[in-house]
């Protein structure tokens, strides 16, 4: 197995815990993060997958504004999910 | 009842597309093997699309990114056009979300290293921005990622200092002056070439900053309107009070 097989590997594998704690976390703070840092993940595969302008506009779009615009969603409503 | 009717109708509508869908050809995929006549290059050729603008790409457009090349110069309508969707949606956002100024506005204060830190940051990534989207017909990038940049750059500032607040009435004529440079670029492509968005500039030598025409300036007038919409739509998320 190349390198690049084994890191791609470990970063789908990180993607797909993050996107479970992102869809089953009550911790909505947590889950919001979570899905940041999985948008950031996709922005380094989309990198490896020799598409670096797609990368740039994942990383900025995905990483940096949505989950901010999540958080300033969640600070003015409610931090935990209710059952 | 009316459920049903409408569940029902929507299946059988459903169904009559599908079947009328299924007996047409979409594209050609045999059309690669035989020669077929090509509009642009005026004479019969073998070459399928993608290879055609691998091939044809940085003579007919002189850019270097052939992304860019089909994203401002093949498709450039679409891209007036998600342009636009775009502005819909910031316009959407300034409606719902926009309240008047500062006092409304609850931040807690940021702490000293956050706000050394963007105040040194601030001006170098939005010379990144500027620099992705100068150099869109160059290098992987262009409007939208450089548009992007720049709001996250004025999202650190908002997020270190909270009283800070982006000139509303300056984002906004910004936003229209460079949506007007996409239109006008376009309708003088009308005047100078016969079609909308035709590449009426010298396309200059390729690989070098001055050249593929109209696109450099398409994407400046891009990265400008995307940058400020973004802006726009951060400094109303941040103004949402109860």
């Amino acid at each position: 197995m190349e390198l690049y097989d084994f890191v791609s590997i470990i970063l789908i594998g990180g993607m797909i815990v993050l996107a479970f704690i992102a869809a089953e976390s009550r911790d909505l703070l947590s889950a919001s993060i979570a899905m940041g840092v999985v948008s950031l993940i996709v922005s380094i595969l989309f990198y490896m997958l020799q598409a670096p302008d797609v990368a740039i506009t994942e990383a900025a779009i995905g990483a940096a504004l949505s989950l901010a615009v999540m958080i300033f969603g969640i600070k003015h409503t409610d931090r935990w999910e209710k059952k | 009842m009316k459920r049903i009717i409408a569940i029902t109708l929507s299946v059988l509508i459903f169904l009559i597309f599908m079947t009328a869908f299924a007996r047409v050809k979409f594209g050609n995929i045999a059309l690669s093997k035989y020669f077929y006549f090509n509009p642009v290059k005026k004479q019969m050729t073998r070459d399928s699309v993608p290879s055609h603008y691998l091939k044809e790409g940085i003579k007919e457009t002189g850019s270097t990114n052939i992304v860019t090349a089909v994203v401002v110069d093949y498709r450039g309508f679409d891209t007036l056009g998600e342009v636009t969707v775009l502005f819909l949606a910031s316009i959407g956002v300034g409606a719902l979300m926009y309240i008047k100024r500062e006092e409304k506005r609850k931040v807690r204060e940021a702490n000293e290293i956050v706000k050394t830190a963007s105040a040194f940051l601030f001006g170098f990534i939005v010379l990144f921005g500027a620099y992705i989207f100068v150099h869109g017909h160059l290098t992987p990038g262009g409007g939208f990622p450089g548009g992007s940049v720049i709001a996250s750059a004025y999202l650190l500032l908002y997020l270190a200092y909270p009283k800070y607040a982006a000139d509303h009435s300056k984002l906004s004529v910004l936003e229209s002056l460079a949506g007007l440079t996409f239109l006008v670029t376009g309708l003088l492509g009308i005047i100078f070439g016969g079609h909308f968005l035709y590449n009426f500039l010298p396309y200059g030598v390729p690989r070098y900053l001055f050249s593929a025409g109209v696109i450099p300036v398409i994407y400046v007038a891009v990265g400008i309107k995307v940058g400020s919409e973004l802006t726009g739509i951060v400094d109303s998320m941040m103004g949402v009070r109860e």
